[in-house]
């Protein structure tokens, strides 16, 4: 099993996450992670899905999403072909501020970014294995609410779906 | 301007729909009161259930070539089309549904025969769509037709809001030639057919397995070409029957579960398999461990998601057989396998001596329903349609029936839907009334959708209905008894009288008990210019062999 990164370009289609995730349930197969967005082109989405699979397994999915209509192009990559974040965010109460903390924030560059009366919000990015440590290092501060994106990323490899798009017509 | 119910009606006519099968209701009703005015441009069939609606489109649709169009309502409308939806989506038919739904802003507000079509249909359609306005209608009925007819056929499903129906827009027609994110077809790799070439070529054993691919991609004539040349012994799966005349001296049999001894035993002893328009089901290939391991597999193939899926391939040649046939029988050489052919002839005698005898020569005891299809061959014309439902008869009637056109085989292979032939014959009748249409069915599946006689009595359809009636869920008890012990747990079915069902229907009903009356009864039914329906009481007991148990090897086929 390894940890892969599906890169999915779709038309702004309702329905179309349906359409995707329905091919992993149908298989059992769980997704560890999943973002949508607008892409760089105007009507073309991009969905980020992040899958611990085996190498036939991810060469199927990635068929089988290619195959949707509406899906444009796929693409996948393991975790050492794509340049990837993840976005945390950590809800502190007031009291727990002290220095340990400040040490904490200082040590990771986590940005406190609102405060309010009684919490404050501490926001980090990076891979889930730094958020998940910063995570584990806020617990004993009576840590309130965590909150985890699923990965952006970008491939290494050189592609271009305009150019893709072009070649078609 | 005009209504959208007339837009859908018009749309249907210019991607010139011949026939809609369907069933009014409360959320369609302004495209039905539209067709009341087009009765002269299109033709509707009322069936009596919508189950029956889409599989009659589908044996329309299987026999045509062209697309099924199936019209139903919101909610149980709707919802009684899912089981031909995913019929038609495993065995690639071409169809387009149209579903009435509640008006837009009545959707989510749990009203009235409301349902979430579209997400309930998004497994089993190759695309689905719903459709809130009006001047969204024309392009979606397009888009729909051009994407359950290109690349690998499938169904597709269109749900139009009531408010839709009833607001005026303006109708300008613009057929679908393409989408941008939908590519159906490859450009051949010539890489792929030199390789292809080049095993075939080496090969000592090579060996042709042939689907329902080469139907869909019209290529019939193109597998001809590359079979003549080449010399390459080809076996047939199911839905592939039909695509190379059984009199053609390179077909050698049937492939699967209940096929020919031959053809699936011999899968384990080739050296090259080439694999046209097939995908490798699991009721083919038995236990994928030891399927095939010592050959080299080419696989001509349209959609990319087949390759490798099931049998890793040693040559994927990616794209539409009508194309990549040609260039590969250009680039095999002239050749002849007399040994290689002599191995499958000499297993066909054994497969003689041990099961056709029994099922086709037999002189007492009950009939069997080999000798049925038996005859029904002495009688038919050429291009008779063979319809089944699911089951002992559809297997049994499937190895006797001797195809020899394309287009002459339906059944619900991938799905194995049983209730599927009575209104799938409706709709291939429909298609041709000079064609003659048989319908095997038996007594367990003719009563999940008996209701579709009142459809063949109204169109007056003279399809042949031939039940198989030996009382059981044959199949299932044919399972119980080899693999549960004889326990047959609920498969044994009181049965109405079918004849007096068939007569209230208005059909020619005979009944068959004894093997004296059974030839004349066949004659007679083909003979026969309007709807027959013919009971012939089989064997009880009887089971279908050769076999493939689950989990076992294509080489431990079984002969009893």
């Amino acid at each position: 099993m390894n940890r892969y990164t599906i890169l999915v370009y779709t038309e702004n289609f309702i329905g179309i996450l349906n359409r995707i995730t329905i091919i992993f349930t149908r298989r059992g197969i769980n997704i560890d992670a999943l973002t949508a967005s607008e892409s760089r082109l105007d009507g073309i989405h991009k969905i980020t899905i992040e899958v611990t699979v085996t190498d036939e397994q991810i060469i199927q999915l990635s068929k089988q999403i290619e195959k949707v209509v509406d899906v444009i192009k796929v693409y996948y990559f393991m975790d050492d072909e794509v340049v990837y974040q993840e976005i945390a965010l950590y809800k502190i109460p007031i009291e727990s501020l002290d220095p340990g903390l400040e040490k904490v924030i200082r040590q990771f560059n986590a940005h406190i970014i609102a405060a309010e009366k009684e919490f404050v919000v501490l926001e980090f990015t990076g891979h889930k294995e730094d958020t998940q440590a910063l995570l584990e290092i806020l617990k004993p501060f009576n840590l309130l609410e965590f909150s985890r994106s699923g990965r952006v990323a970008i491939a290494k490899p050189k592609f271009s779906i305009t150019e893709y798009l072009n070649n078609q017509t | 301007m005009v209504r959208g119910a007339d837009i859908v009606v018009r749309s249907l006519i210019a991607e010139n729909a011949e026939f809609i099968f369907g069933y009014p209701g409360g959320a369609i009703m302004p495209v039905y009161d539209a067709l009341y005015d087009y009765s002269d441009q299109i033709k509707h069939v009322l069936t009596r259930h919508e189950q029956g609606a889409i599989h009659a489109a589908q044996g329309y649709a299987r026999v045509s070539g062209k697309v099924g169009v199936v019209l139903a309502t919101s909610g149980p409308g709707a919802t009684n089309l899912i089981t031909g939806l995913a019929d038609a989506q495993i065995d690639s038919t071409p169809l387009v549904c149209i579903t009435g739904q509640v008006a837009a802003h009545l959707l989510g507000s749990d009203a009235f025969q409301e349902t979430d079509v579209i997400g309930l249909s998004m497994p089993g359609t190759k695309w689905n769509i719903q459709v809130r306005r009006v001047e969204d209608i024309a392009p979606a009925i397009a888009k729909a037709f051009y994407i359950a007819k290109t690349g690998r056929p499938g169904p597709v499903l269109v749900d139009i809001t009531k408010n839709a129906q009833v607001e005026f827009g303006e109708f300008n027609y613009e057929p679908c030639f393409g989408i941008r994110s939908f590519r159906p077809y490859v450009t051949i790799n010539p890489t792929a057919i030199a390789a292809a070439a080049q095993l075939i070529n080496d090969a000592k054993r090579p060996y042709v397995l042939y689907g329902q691919g080469v139907i869909l991609a019209n290529a019939e004539e193109e597998l001809k070409r590359f079979l003549d040349k080449s010399g390459i012994p080809a076996a047939s799966t199911l839905l592939g029957s039909g695509a190379l005349s059984q009199d053609h001296p390179s077909y050698v049999g049937k492939l699967g579960m209940h096929g020919n001894y031959a053809p699936n035993l011999l899968t384990n002893q080739c050296d090259v398999l080439i694999a046209i328009g097939m995908r490798f089901d699991d009721r083919v290939t038995g236990d994928l461990k030891r399927y095939a391991k010592q050959a080299q597999v080419v696989h001509l193939e349209l959609d990319p998601s087949e390759i490798d899926k099931n049998v890793k391939c040693a040559v994927p040649v990616l794209g539409d057989c009508k194309q990549s046939l040609p260039l590969l029988t250009d680039a095999v050489n002239s050749n002849t396998h007399h040994e290689w052919f002599q191995k499958f002839r000499e297993l066909d005698k054994e497969e003689k001596a041990a099961v056709m005898s029994y099922d086709l020569e037999s002189t007492h005891g009950g009939l069997h329903m080999g000798e049925v299809i038996q005859l029904i061959n002495q009688f038919k014309d050429e291009n008779a349609i063979l319809v089944t439902d699911v089951g002992q008869h559809q297997m049994i009637s499937w190895r006797y029936f001797h195809y020899k056109e394309s287009r002459t085989q339906v059944t619900s292979g991938g799905l194995g839907t049983m209730g599927f032939a009575l209104p799938a014959a409706l709709g291939a009748q429909l298609h041709d009334f000079k064609r003659q249409v048989i319908c095997v069915v038996g007594d367990g599946g003719i009563q999940m959708t008996i209701q579709e006689f009142g459809t063949i009595m109204q169109t007056k359809a003279p399809v042949k209905v031939v039940l198989l009636n030996n009382n059981y869920l044959g199949m299932v008890r044919q399972w119980q008894q080899l693999f549960f012990d004889k326990r047959y747990s609920f498969t044994e079915l009181e049965n109405p009288d079918f004849i007096k069902i068939a007569e209230a229907y208005k059909l020619r009903a005979v009944k068959v008990t004894e093997r004296h009356e059974l030839k004349e009864a066949v004659a007679q039914m083909i003979l026969h210019e309007g709807p027959f329906f013919l009971e012939v009481v089989v064997e009880k007991e009887d089971n279908v062999f050769p076999m493939i148990a689950t989990g076992c090897s294509v080489e431990e086929v079984r002969l009893s």
